[in-house]
C-alpha cells in the first residue's frame, strides 16, 4: 500500500503489548519522549488472551502518574488494530502526531535545558570570576 | 505475607519535597509479592518523582536500591557505604522494614512510600485478603482452619453472631461469615462435633492488648 505516516513515530517492536511495563512508558518521557502510544491487538484477538488488556491498564496508570506529576497523561494513549489495518495504524499515527503537536513538546525537555543553561551560566561566572583573580 | 499498598505518590511528594537527595529503597519480600515495594515499585516511583522534581525545574538526585530485605539487619547493613550520601530514604517496605530501616540509621529521615495493610493472601492477582492477625494463641486446629480472629468481623469465638445472614456477614454482603465457613469445613471433614465444644475466653494479652509484643528464643539465641 505504501502509506505514509509521520517521521516522528518511532517504532519500538515487542512479542505482545504484554511485555510493556509502565516503567518502559515512564522512562521514554524521562528521555525526552513527547508522546507514546501503544498498538495492541483487538481485544479479545490477543494470542496470550490477557496481553492487550494489560497494556491498557499499564497506560492507564502510566496516564494517571504523568497527570500527577504535571507532564501530561494524554501523552500516553492506548490503541487497539489487527495486524492487516494498514490504514487505521496511519490513522492513528497521524491522530497521536496531531495530538501532541497541539500539546506541545513533553516540558521536562525545556526544563532539563534551562536547567543546563543556568548551570553554564554560573560555571561561566565562575571561570570569569577566576580568570579575572589570575 | 504482609500485605501493602501504594500511597498516592502526591502524598510521597509533599514529604520529600525540599530534599536534594533521595534514595529509594525497595524490599524483595512480602510487598514484591503484593506489587507494591519491589524493584519494578522502585523503578517507577523514582522515574515520577524524577520526572516531578525535573518539571518543578528543581535538581533532585534519585536513587533506586531493593535489599532482599529490610527487616534483617545483614541486608540493612548493605546500605551502610552509601547512606550518608543521601538526605532522606524512601522505603517502600512495609512499615517493618520502614521502622528498621530507621532505627538502623539514625541522622537520615526515612518516610513510608506504602501503606501496610495486613497479614493476608494473594486471592488472585491484584485482590489480598487478610488471613491473620498474629494474636499469638492460634486456634485454627479447633476452628477447621478458619481463622475467627481475622475473618470475623467481631473476632468471636463461639458460633455466628445475629448478623449472620445466608453465609454472609452484616457489615458487607460481601463478606462470606467467619463462622459459617468454619461450620461447613467442620462438616466437610467430618469434625462437625467439635462445634459443640466451647472455646475458653481467649487470653488477649498476647494480641495487641498486652502492648508491644516479642518472641524470645533462648534455643536459637547465640
Amino acid at each position: 500500500m505504501r502509506l505514509q505516516y509521520p517521521s516522528s513515530v518511532k517504532i519500538v517492536r515487542v512479542p505482545c503489548t504484554g511485555k510493556v511495563d509502565i516503567q518502559h512508558l515512564l522512562r521514554a518521557f524521562e528521555k525526552g519522549a513527547d508522546g507514546a502510544y501503544v498498538l495492541g491487538c483487538m481485544e479479545g484477538d490477543c494470542h496470550f488472551n490477557s496481553g492487550n488488556f494489560r497494556a491498557r491498564k499499564r497506560v492507564e496508570q502510566a496516564q494517571r502518574i504523568l497527570e500527577t506529576i504535571g507532564v501530561g497523561g494524554e501523552r500516553v494513549q492506548m490503541y487497539n488494530l489487527s495486524s492487516s489495518e494498514a490504514p487505521l495504524f496511519v490513522k492513528i499515527a497521524n491522530e497521536m502526531h496531531d495530538r501532541i503537536l497541539a500539546l506541545g513538546p513533553n516540558p521536562l525537555k525545556q526544563k532539563k535545558r534551562e536547567m543546563a543553561l543556568s548551570n553554564n551560566q554560573e560555571m561561566g561566572v565562575a571561570a570569569a570570576c577566576g580568570s579575572g583573580v589570575s | 505475607m504482609i500485605v501493602a499498598d501504594k500511597k498516592p505518590i502526591e502524598e510521597i511528594i509533599e514529604e520529600v519535597t525540599g530534599k536534594e537527595r533521595i534514595l529509594i529503597l525497595g524490599c524483595n519480600e512480602c510487598v514484591t509479592v503484593c506489587e507494591a515495594g519491589g524493584k519494578k515499585e522502585v523503578g517507577i516511583l523514582a522515574s515520577a518523582l524524577r520526572m516531578y522534581f525535573l518539571n518543578q525545574g528543581r535538581e533532585v538526585r534519585i536513587d533506586e536500591k531493593t535489599l532482599e530485605r529490610q527487616c534483617d539487619h545483614e541486608y540493612l547493613d548493605e546500605i551502610r557505604d552509601i547512606v550518608d550520601d543521601y538526605d532522606a530514604i524512601v522505603s517502600i517496605a512495609c512499615g517493618v522494614g520502614v521502622q528498621f530501616t530507621a532505627e538502623q540509621y539514625h541522622a537520615t529521615p526515612v518516610y513510608p512510600g506504602v501503606n501496610t495493610c495486613f497479614m493476608g493472601v494473594t486471592e488472585r492477582r491484584g485482590l489480598w485478603t487478610e488471613r491473620c492477625q498474629g494474636c499469638g494463641q492460634c486456634l485454627l486446629a479447633r476452628t477447621g482452619g478458619i481463622c475467627p480472629v481475622s475473618r470475623c468481623a467481631k473476632r468471636i469465638l463461639n458460633g455466628p453472631c445475629g448478623g449472620s445472614t445466608k453465609g454472609k456477614c452484616e457489615i458487607n454482603p460481601e463478606l462470606d461469615c467467619a463462622w459459617q465457613l468454619i461450620i461447613d469445613r467442620l462438616k466437610a471433614v467430618g469434625r462437625f462435633d467439635d462445634y459443640e465444644q466451647l472455646l475458653p475466653i481467649k487470653d488477649w494479652s498476647t494480641d495487641r492488648a498486652g502492648g508491644p509484643r516479642k518472641v524470645v528464643r533462648e534455643d536459637v539465641q547465640e
